[in-house]
């Protein structure tokens, strides 16, 4: 799971504060871990040190102050970037996917190419992999029928959710 | 670059108000695998039966080395079918009153071989995808795994140019399906026919050389190394 392009992505959405964004970050993707207060605001320094965010304020809306932090232009292309490559294929990839595709709704991209290029990605590494089964022992076949499998579990994710992008897509928006 | 043995153009193909095809364009060259992967209803069977001839598209062409498909007379499209073209499907390939033997050896016998011949030379097959054990036995007394092993030996023996499989392993378990995928995948190659594979299985699709998505009747993205 990339936090720093999670954060950076809800930002882009809305400028938000610290606690706002650590309350949109847990409501979306942090169900099992949220975030701790502190990681948020170090996650913000370093995107702030490398030039992705920027405080726009800073009020008190009957509690402390609060510091809001909103997108760069170096933020959108950064994130631009993380959008358009895939992740290579490896293990508990679903929560990073499953951000970009949220985020990708929430921020107007095109979900649908999230996912077919990452479908492809998958292909590539998967077909690689049932060529070298070709005459292997049978404990490499075994070892790559395991890869295998995990990417298929990955892509049968893709697809379900690529069915399910209108209804993802509204709900994201209310 | 190579010419392609099947080109599909711009093909459109509505059952009624139901559109299955919209816009489908695709190449296959020679001795190439292609998957067509996609969701139920996307449109990828349908495209597979009118790259076969099996379905005329309502608009559109299909070229099969060169020459147009889809205006040729039925009987002429089903000689087609005979000689150049093997078929797979999920369910029902076999003629459930035939004989293994005698099922490999019906494309042979439709084609004016002699019924020894014909037998030798399923036999030969059916020994190449291990199972001559059933040769004898009908559809009913084999496993799903031996009857798809029956049916690529029948899309292979005539020595076609492509062979069309839609689904090949949609009914079997991992471990067969992977080893019909092999036989299929191995004589094809040694033959040099081109197969075009339709698949919702992604490690089904990972054994072909190009992946084409389908969504809404029409190509969504291709995959190639």
């Amino acid at each position: 799971m990339s936090v720093p392009h999670t954060l950076l992505g809800l930002l882009e959405v809305r400028a938000r504060h610290g606690y706002d964004l650590k309350r949109a970050y847990d409501a979306h993707f942090g169900q099992d871990r949220p975030l701790k207060p502190g990681q948020v605001y170090a996650t913000l320094g370093r995107l702030e040190r490398d030039g992705f965010v920027v405080v726009r304020g800073t009020g008190r809306e009957g509690g402390p102050d609060r510091t809001t932090y909103a997108v760069t232009a170096e933020g959108v292309t950064d994130l631009d970037r993380w959008f358009a490559e895939p992740e290579g294929p490896a293990a508990y990839l679903q929560p990073v996917l499953f951000a970009k595709v949220v985020l990708a709704l929430q921020s107007g991209r095109d979900a649908v190419q999230v996912l077919d290029a990452q479908r492809a990605e998958h292909l590539v590494t998967m077909r690689d992999l049932t060529a070298r089964k070709s005459g292997a022992d049978l404990d490499r076949v075994l070892g790559l029928d395991f890869a295998l499998f995990h990417l298929e579990a990955d892509l049968r994710w893709l697809e379900h959710t690529a069915a399910r992008l209108e209804r993802l897509a509204a709900e994201v928006a209310s | 670059m190579t010419e392609p043995l099947l080109t599909a153009r711009d093909l459109h193909l509505s059952f009624g108000e139901s559109s299955a095809l919209s816009g489908a364009s695709i190449d296959v060259a020679p001795g190439e695998v292609l998957a067509l992967l996609g969701p139920s209803g996307s449109g990828k069977s349908t495209l597979l039966h009118c790259l076969a001839g099996i379905l005329v598209p309502d608009r559109g062409e299909v070229r099969y080395r060169g020459s147009r498909l889809d205006s040729l007379s039925d009987d002429l499209r089903s000689e087609l079918r005979r000689g150049d073209f093997g078929f797979v499907f999920q369910f029902g390939s076999l003629v459930p009153e035939l004989t293994a033997v005698e099922n490999v050896a019906l494309p042979l016998r439709l084609s004016g071989h002699k019924r020894r011949t014909a037998e030798a030379r399923a036999l030969e097959w059916l020994e190449r995808l291990e199972v001559a054990d059933v040769a004898r036995k009908r559809a009913g007394e084999m496993s799903g795994g031996q009857g798809q092993r029956v049916a690529v030996a029948r899309a292979l023996v005539a020595g076609p140019r492509v062979v069309f499989a839609d689904e090949p392993t949609g009914a079997l378990d991992s471990l067969n399906g992977e080893l019909v995928m092999d036989l299929l995948i191995g004589a094809a190659r040694e033959q040099g026919a081109s197969i075009v594979l339709v698949t919702h299985e992604p490690r089904i699709a990972a054994y072909a050389d190009r992946e084409v998505v389908i969504r809404d009747g029409a190509l969504a993205a291709t995959v190639t190394a």
